[in-house]
């Protein structure tokens, strides 16, 4: 119960600024303030440049944000690294040549010292729910795309986390294998339980999947507007077809372009100035 | 379902027959007929000879051949054991210059200045250092040549990981030491066997250099001097394809191991396409 409370993801007022040699700091991030509920599946979407993955970074504490304070499920971000409170995707599959399949996924229990005896029932577990349950012992390159991300994704969730963090996972994969890999994604969060933060720059994916789209506009990277996603889940290929769907999607390529009218940049504008101040 | 099975292996076992005919016979051919060649051409009289024929140089190995076989037991002694030395120091400066930027910025440099040092001229330098007559002076000649491609392919390996693979295992709260062991070791083997085979050719190639500039009169390098002064042609060239043969099977041997050590990385090269 307390658990459900505490959110997954917890961000106030985070701010990156990378230094730049020899000109102005690039501001990567400004005035990030949002919240991702337990069990929430939030895509992280805008364009190029607008800092969706450096945000996502911060989360995984892979990067340090230059101010403000980043918590997942209540402890600060660098703590819930060391006890390995999320899985990572990226968007190539990262996959280790040398390893088998069945080795590539068995890498974070190798890593994080979980008990030897136990190791091998969880890896094939973890591969069966990414359907490559008799793929265990093929090398990566035997694999196409597809399957190495799922291959990625079993990995990442081989130490059974409550946060996934995906970067543009199926960003380089064609249309029809990322819409299938959507539709499995959806399962393995409905069976897993897991929370996800998605980060993509693909509206339809974006609003297929999530329960909640953030949408950030860059230079510097904030965050635009928020669209709920109220279609209901399971969801499935009817979804794509249903005018509910629709609209979201012009929602949020309308919170894309910017808004006529600038209400949403004026907002920004004055809960930066708030931070600054 | 038996016989069906059998013949499919009977077929697969044609199959990687007719595969290695097509593949080695061709080479075999030219090497055979390259040497009949050879023989019929140098024979006919009146004919400028650079290169005694095969028989001569055959029969050359066969009478002279406790001295050739007693020199090239010695060769091969300090080429290994130059490639042994290069190689543990290769190893050892790569893993420092990769671990620490400070070591990178002394060893690099001295380890590139190294390599620049003409052979030549370092020859009698090692012969005075470590004693003309004794086999270490030679090593240390055969070392300094594999010192070098060890080192600059040993940091690569261990250094070009590639960021997303070093985020991943930050993800994990991989320590160091972890990250050696999981990331930078397997993926810098590659690297490392590809040095170990250049290695091996420049070994030889260092050790009978080395051996031109004195030392005991039992070792290829002499064998070749000697014997092309006193006229003898054909032992001097049943001596250099001796040399060339070890390095050769040196090679091969590496490559044998390296197919034993990392199959996965011959998986992914020596598919066929």
């Amino acid at each position: 119960m307390e658990q459900s409370a505490t959110p997954a993801v917890r961000l106030a007022g985070v701010e990156k600024i990378f230094p730049v040699k020899g000109s102005e700091p690039t501001v990567a991030l400004t005035a990030i303030d949002f919240e991702v509920g337990q069990r929430e599946f939030i895509s992280l979407i805008g364009p190029s440049g607008c800092g969706k993955s450096t945000l996502l970074r911060v989360v995984g504490d892979l990067i340090q944000p230059t101010s403000g304070s980043v918590e997942v499920n209540g402890k600060p971000a660098h703590q819930a690294r060391l006890d390995r409170d999320y899985g990572m995707v990226f968007q190539a599959p990262v996959l280790f040549d040398w390893r088998t399949v069945e080795a590539n996924v068995r890498l974070p229990l190798e890593v994080t010292g979980y008990p030897k005896g136990k190791r091998d029932a969880l890896v094939r577990e973890k591969l069966e729910l990414v359907e490559l349950g008799s793929f265990m012992t093929h090398y990566p390159h035997q694999l196409s795309g597809g399957m190495q991300q799922r291959v990625a994704i079993a990995r990442a969730l081989a130490l059974q986390p409550s946060l996934l963090l995906m970067d543009e996972p199926f960003g380089a994969l064609d249309e029809m294998t990322r819409e299938r890999l959507n539709a499995e994604l959806l399962d393995i969060w409905s069976e897993t339980g897991t929370t996800v933060v998605f980060v993509t720059h693909s509206i339809p994916e974006a609003v297929f999947l999530s329960s909640r789209v953030v949408v950030m506009s860059p230079r510097p990277g904030r965050i635009a507007e928020t669209v709920e996603i109220d279609l209901p889940y399971p969801r499935d290929e009817t979804t794509r077809e249903a005018d509910r769907y629709y609209e979201l999607v012009t929602e949020v390529r309308e919170a894309l372009r910017g808004r006529p009218g600038g209400g949403t940049s004026l907002a920004t504008r004055a809960r930066s100035d708030g931070s600054f101040g | 379902m038996t016989v069906s099975t059998g013949s499919a292996a009977r077929s697969g076992l044609t199959l990687a027959v007719g595969e290695a005919v097509r593949r080695y016979l061709p080479p075999t051919l030219v090497f055979v007929g390259g040497l009949i060649l050879w023989q019929i051409w140098f024979t006919s009289d009146g004919f400028f000879r650079p290169i005694p024929t095969p028989t001569e140089i055959g029969g050359a190995m066969v009478e002279e051949w406790s001295l050739l076989s007693a020199s090239a037991m010695a060769t091969i002694f300090e080429a290994l054991g130059g490639l042994a030395i290069g190689t543990t120091a290769g190893l050892v400066v790569g893993f420092l210059t990769s671990r620490w930027v400070i070591a990178r910025d002394i060893l690099l440099p001295l380890a590139i200045g190294a390599s620049t040092i003409p052979i030549i001229a370092v020859a009698p330098i090692l012969n005075n250092w470590f004693g003309t007559l004794n086999p270490l002076s030679k090593m240390m000649m055969a070392a300094l040549l594999v010192f070098f491609p060890v080192v600059i392919n040993v940091t690569r390996g261990l250094v070009e990981v590639g960021p997303a693979k070093l985020e991943l295992m930050r993800s994990y709260a991989a320590d160091e030491g972890t990250i050696l062991r999981k990331v930078r070791v397997p993926h810098m083997l590659p690297f490392f066997f590809t040095a170990l085979k250049v290695g091996t050719t420049l070994a030889f190639i260092g050790a009978i250099v080395g051996e031109f500039f004195g030392g005991t009169s039992q070792v290829l390098g002499r064998v070749v001097l000697q014997k092309i002064s006193a006229g003898q042609f054909d032992v001097a060239w049943a001596a250099i394809i001796i040399g060339a043969t070890a390095a050769i099977v040196s090679y091969v041997v590496v490559t044998l191991i390296e197919r034993a050590v990392i199959p996965w990385y011959w998986h992914i090269h020596d598919e066929p396409e």
